[in-house]
């Protein structure tokens, strides 16, 4: 935090904090094509970053922050469904080549093209399912300003420490929404390390050092580099499927599986004695929090769950929701998607679910199911 | 460290396959501009010459089909050195499916080289037709021969601002005329025309590759811009986005008794969004907690404009807003928008203009003619006549606050005076 700002009482919307802590977290490029409800993180990003290229569409958008995460740089976009779609290809791309990259997604209400200025939460299931292979791809989820601000940081660590492409989700109403807000409550964010190979022995670069190999960029002239996104081996070289070709896109996996239990973030309210448990992420746990307040006022019972770290799915939701009688997760959806992350199809009878499409879940509405 | 860019003379392509040619003579065209292997980024697209990979000693990065030459750029904007070379191969399908990336390119004029292997259809899937296919081209989606002309890439990139564009044959020695691509500042294309052995040369036999491009009247060339090449020109940017955000002190007195949410609805382009801000940065002059958020059809500048404000003395986490406490309508665009739930409402206030029909509602009505002062300044006007007539906050914080974001200026702020003492 700079001194000046220091208790710094402001109008903001998270849009702004988002691109901030990205851009002092190392973040050092913006790449976008504009959408709504992106736009703002599109105009901040391209005030802040270091450099800022506008692409003609999302697939080109992916493509040249590829390109510059090749050359050591650390890109950032933002979309939303429609523009994301477009990506997906690009985002497997990146994901086999092991590019660090931040990819904000700012979910409004589909399918298609939805409504574009009507916030969501309906992306959950297709960013779990959106990687060939059912690899997971590390998201993290904002559930307010701070969040804004400590998880976009994180997304660079991760994106870097992981040699990964990392989703920052939120929704219409988190980014655009201004609010009142004292800058005091930011913590401090240092630039994240861009750990280069520096040894003069051969490099290869998918030869993993604690499942993450060691990152070069193609602007140096010590070692040839290669990036791939076809199945190859340890040295980058395209492979039908050998058994060292294999060994990597399997590391692929085991690699965001283990490394992301050192991102795991999440709120838990326990309250003694409660055998109800409320559950929500992003822009519903805003209402939760109001509903937990007023619950617990009535005299209910009410611990609360607030996931921000939603893939790869960390066991410990699970062990969670397993210590309470009734569990009640709130979700902008008519379909319970963080549940089906959590238990898939088969749903345990004690979990509950509100959900809302064109209009965000009232904490009024949050109550009555978990009185229920 | 090895000088040779290409590291086997044994090439993995089919027998009579223009893409052994290509490869080694682009290496020679590199060697011959003084090249050393590590300067040079390769990016490959998918088809048979996307194997080349292993083959090279340069960098090299294998992407998606069609899109290496985005992915090519990509590079081109993060090299700091402009001793790197960015070369990409792509084949007659990886142009038709990345099109628009190559006409981007081409019209950014990035510092790179794309080279088009046009072996006139997709060898590596089973000889389909390509856009570049030529016009009665036979391949095996179309043994009568292709009955569309196919792009002239050549046309389109030049068109599009490329500084350099050749299409030659590939036969004989190419590297001198590869070497005038590779060497060019700014983008350049060579399209090398070929035929694919293992489909084409079967399906067409007896015809010659000078022949069948004679035909297509896409005859070999080259075509020059004098362009300027692609630099970064960023704009100024802003060191701290946090900076840029206007300190807001509690310098006046509110008298709100609990939260209150505001609807304030009237037509896009009457200033709804700017009356929702100044009341909003006026309430947090008063040491107001708030939210505010806009809603407006897609095309922003017709049809209705609605802020949601929430007001409160303590912090904000829910900021939706159902049934509202007060809803203030400056004209049939807002009230046609918010009509269901002024409707719903079983308290609270309707500030509503005085020319419109008032809506059945539990709420207190207050009419009054809110676009007599202009419809411009409805908005602003409406906002002030409900600081006056609730005392949530003062008219004066919020006089303070169009003065302080410099709107003084623009409103008629003696006539709007007036008019509340009315």
């Amino acid at each position: 935090m700079h001194e000046q700002n220091k208790g710094k009482r402001v109008m903001i919307d998270g849009s702004r904090l988002i691109i901030e802590s990205l851009a002092r977290a190392g973040a050092d490029a913006f790449i976008g094509y504009p959408i709504t409800p992106a736009n703002l993180l599109y105009l901040y990003g391209s005030q802040r970053m270091d450099l800022m290229f506008s692409a003609p569409d999302e697939i080109t958008t992916l493509q040249w922050m590829s390109g510059l995460s090749a050359t050591g740089k650390l890109p950032v976009t933002a979309t939303s469904f429609p523009g994301f779609a477009l990506m997906i290809e690009s985002i497997n791309m990146a994901y086999m080549m092991e590019l660090p990259m931040v990819i904000v997604l700012v979910q409004r209400l589909g399918p298609a093209t939805g409504t574009a200025t009507c916030g969501a939460q309906g992306d959950l299931l297709l960013l779990k399912g959106m990687m060939s292979g059912g690899h997971p791809l590390p998201v993290l989820s904002t559930s307010g300003f701070e969040d804004c601000w400590e998880l976009s940081e994180k997304a660079v660590e991760v994106a870097l420490k992981l040699r990964t492409p990392v989703v920052l989700l939120t929704s219409k109403e988190e980014v655009m929404t201004q609010k009142s807000f004292s800058l005091e409550k930011l913590s401090a964010i240092t630039p994240k390390e861009k750990p280069f190979y520096n040894l003069d022995c051969e490099y290869k670069s998918y030869k993993p050092t604690d499942l993450v190999p060691d990152f070069l960029p193609v602007t140096q002239e010590k070692h040839q580099v290669r990036f791939n996104a076809s199945t190859h081996d340890q040295q980058g070289i395209l492979q039908h499927s050998n058994e060292e070709a294999m060994a990597n896109t399997r590391r692929l996996e085991e690699k965001v599986v283990e490394k992301m239990k050192d991102f795991l973030f999440y709120e838990l309210d326990e309250q003694k004695g409660a055998q109800k448990l409320l559950v929500a992420y992003g822009i519903s746990s805003q209402a939760a929090r109001d509903a937990l307040k007023a619950l617990r006022e009535a005299g209910e019972k009410v611990s609360l769950l607030i996931p921000k770290t939603l893939l790869p799915a960390p066991d410990g939701y699970l062990e969670i929701f397993n210590l309470y009688n009734k569990v009640v997760i709130a979700e902008e959806s008519i379909n319970n998607q963080l549940g089906d992350v959590i238990y898939g199809r088969c749903k345990p009878s004690h979990l509950h679910f509100v959900g809302s499409i064109g209009k965000m879940i009232t904490p009024e509405e949050i109550m009555k199911e978990v009185k229920a | 460290m090895n000088t040779q860019i290409l590291k086997t003379a044994s090439l993995p392509y089919c027998k009579g396959c223009g893409h052994d040619l290509i490869a080694k003579h682009t290496v020679k065209g590199l060697e011959k501009l003084g090249y050393l292997p590590l300067d040079v980024i390769m990016v490959t697209d998918i088809g048979c010459h996307g194997i080349i990979d292993k083959c090279l000693n340069t960098h090299t990065v294998h992407g998606l089909h069609g899109r290496s030459v985005a992915l090519g750029a990509g590079i081109t904007f993060g090299l700091e050195n402009p001793g790197k070379k960015v070369v990409v191969f792509i084949g007659d399908g990886g142009s038709t499916i990345g099109l628009q990336h190559i006409m981007e390119a081409a019209r950014l004029n990035l510092n790179m080289t794309v080279v088009v292997h046009n072996n006139m259809l997709y060898g590596m899937t089973g000889g389909q037709t390509s856009g570049l296919t030529p016009q009665g081209f036979r391949t095996t989606t179309s043994y009568e021969g292709n009955p569309f002309d196919g792009y002239d890439i050549c046309a389109l990139s030049n068109k599009a601002g490329a500084s350099y564009v050749s299409r030659i044959l590939g036969i004989g020695d190419i590297s001198d005329k590869m070497a005038i691509a590779l060497g060019t500042k700014g983008f350049s294309l060579v399209e090398i025309m070929e035929i694919c052995p293992s489909y084409g040369v079967k399906l067409n036999p007896k015809r010659k590759l000078q022949e069948v491009v004679a035909a297509s009247g896409k005859e070999p060339g080259e075509w020059i811009n004098q362009r300027r090449t692609f630099s970064h020109q960023q704009g100024k940017k802003i060191g701290n986005l946090l900076e840029k955000t206007v300190e807001i002190k509690k310098t006046f007195k509110h008298y709100l008794k609990g939260p209150k949410s505001v609807v304030l609805s009237g037509s896009a382009g009457e200033g709804v969004q700017l009356a929702a801000t100044l009341l909003s940065k006026a309430a947090m002059r008063s040491g107001l907690s708030i939210t505010q958020k806009g809603s407006y059809p897609v095309t922003v500048g017709v049809g209705f404009s609605t802020a949601e404000i929430n007001l409160s003395q303590k912090n904000i986490n829910f900021h939706g807003i159902g049934v509202p406490d007060t809803v203030i309508i400056t004209s049939a665009d807002g009230l046609a928008h918010n009509k269901k739930r002024i409707e719903l409402m079983q308290g609270g206030t309707l500030f509503i203009d005085s020319s419109l029909e008032v809506p059945p509602t539990g709420a207190k009505v207050m009419q009054h003619n809110f676009r007599g002062i202009g419809a411009r300044n409805a908005a602003i006007y409406a906002v002030l006549f409900f600081a006056l007539k609730t005392g949530f906050i003062s008219t004066e914080s919020l006089f303070k606050t169009i003065e302080e974001e410099g709107k003084a200026e623009k409103l008629p702020i003696t006539k709007i005076k007036e008019a509340l003492v009315e």
